[in-house]
């Protein structure tokens, strides 16, 4: 079998995607880790259009973009499907995944804001996740029907990433009762040995978002100098 | 009743994009136009919740929703030429290649002009690094990159005309021109593109809401 690499980073969601989708397909890999923000030669090699993690190696060839390499690996590794068979439902499962890419940005804007602009933010969160609760989950258990797939990995951040980002900025926007069915998809997929035994450390990633936000915030406050 | 419907817009890149898919794996269809900017239909907006926009693709009755996802669906659901290559790591190629377009140039349409000049001009060079000793970015014949690169050829020169902008230039992009001239050539392309009149008309009327819609919907 041929030789499969993982560029990753400790704090970053996206790595994550991919070794959970390598997990769950019992693939081997090696690990590097990157220590962003200093981009290692072999990362800026394999990505230069991005220069970004993840990046996928296998036998030696190089595959950017997270959601990008969910499809790769999906077809490359066919055991214990991650996609729907039925083109309808596939082309659903993919609508998601890019509704997911698509509003990230959305879902994070709380983070780097404050007052005024962080209300309105939490507000434009608030109603991405309505989507989610109403149309995407369904009674489904996950958004792939009773396992896990692809669109569940994307959406992973929210189950442990997410809690972290509102500590860190202060606001509680997923709760128990204004998002019962999301909320109780948080449950279940962290309850995946897979899921479960790759995480990263709650302590770590909450030091990291701590420094991440102090330094946006100081970018706000700039004093006006005289 | 037809089993194949498209509800899209003549003047969207998006929607343009699934006809010649379409037409590439000679599927027949029934096209319904809709009127984006004015009034969109009932049925439009039940079968698109989310986004509300077009491109949709009904077929028995289940709608498909995003452009790039219903290339796909097209690709694996009827025979013909292949929309995507069959090797697994040229299909990551090409998918990374239809990220970098949609995401990237689709949204400098939407920027500011001096900004929006500076990023193009970044993206484009990258594009033109990929066409090297090939003629379409599927290589001989024409492929997904292609379909989606479709807002160059046509929704990017045109603007770029009326604003006076001259980002395209023969001088710094020979290899995307030549790629134009092949691609607009191409007659599955040619009878898949709105009159150049038509849709100048349509721009000197619609240039920022236009813009601000093409920012905003990446599809």
């Amino acid at each position: 079998m041929e030789e499969v690499k993982l560029y990753g980073f400790g704090p970053s969601p996206f790595s994550y995607r991919v070794i959970w989708a390598l997990k769950l397909k019992g693939v081997k890999y090696e690990y590097i880790e990157e220590n962003l923000p200093m981009k290692s030669p072999k990362l800026l090699q394999h990505n230069p259009v991005h220069k970004k993690v993840p990046v996928l190696v296998h036998g030696g060839k190089p595959i950017s973009e997270s959601l990008v390499i969910l499809e790769y690996i999906e077809e490359t590794w066919p055991e214990n499907p991650l996609l729907p068979k039925d083109a309808h439902e596939k082309a659903m499962a993919r609508f998601w995944i890019r509704f997911a890419e698509d509003k990230y940005p959305t879902l994070n804007t709380f983070f780097r804001t404050v007052g005024q602009d962080q209300q309105l933010a939490i507000k434009e969160a608030l109603k991405v996740l309505q989507i989610l609760e109403d149309q995407a989950l369904g009674n489904n258990k996950f958004f792939n029907g009773n396992t896990v797939g692809l669109v569940d990995i994307t959406f992973g951040w929210l189950a442990f990433w997410f809690d972290c980002i509102e500590e860190t900025a202060g606001a509680k926007i997923i709760k128990s009762n204004n998002l019962p069915r999301l909320h109780e998809w948080i449950k279940n997929f962290k309850q995946i040995p897979v899921i479960q035994e790759n995480l990263p450390s709650r302590d770590k990633l909450l030091a990291y978002l701590k420094t991440k936000r102090e330094k946006i915030l100081s970018r706000i406050f700039i004093p006006n100098g005289h | 009743m037809a089993e194949v419907k498209l509800f899209g817009s003549s003047g969207s890149p998006f929607s343009r994009r699934i006809e010649v898919a379409l037409k590439m794996k000679g599927v027949e269809y029934e096209f319904i136009e809709e009127d984006v900017y004015n009034k969109k239909s009932p049925l439009l907006l039940k079968y698109n919740p989310v986004h509300k926009k077009v491109p949709v693709l009904l077929h028995n009755g289940k709608p498909i929703c995003e452009s790039v996802v219903i290339l796909e669906y097209i690709d694996e659901t009827w025979e013909g030429p292949s929309i995507l290559p069959k090797d697994p790591y040229e299909r990551a190629m090409v998918r990374f290649w239809v990220k970098f377009l949609d995401e990237k140039l689709v949204r400098s349409i939407g920027e500011e002009q001096e900004k929006a000049k500076e990023e193009a001009t970044e993206f484009l060079k990258i594009l033109e690094g990929t066409l090297s000793g090939k003629k379409f970015f599927g290589g001989d014949s024409i492929g997904m990159v292609d379909i989606v690169a479709n807002f160059i050829a046509y929704w990017f020169m045109i603007p770029q005309e009326l604003a006076g902008i001259d980002v395209l230039t023969k001088e710094k992009f020979p290899k995307l021109n030549e790629w134009m001239n092949e691609y607009l050539n191409c007659s599955i392309i040619k009878e898949n593109l709105p009159l150049k009149d038509k849709l100048t008309a349509l721009f000197q009327a619609r240039f920022q809401a236009f813009a601000a819609a093409a920012a905003a919907s990446v599809k």
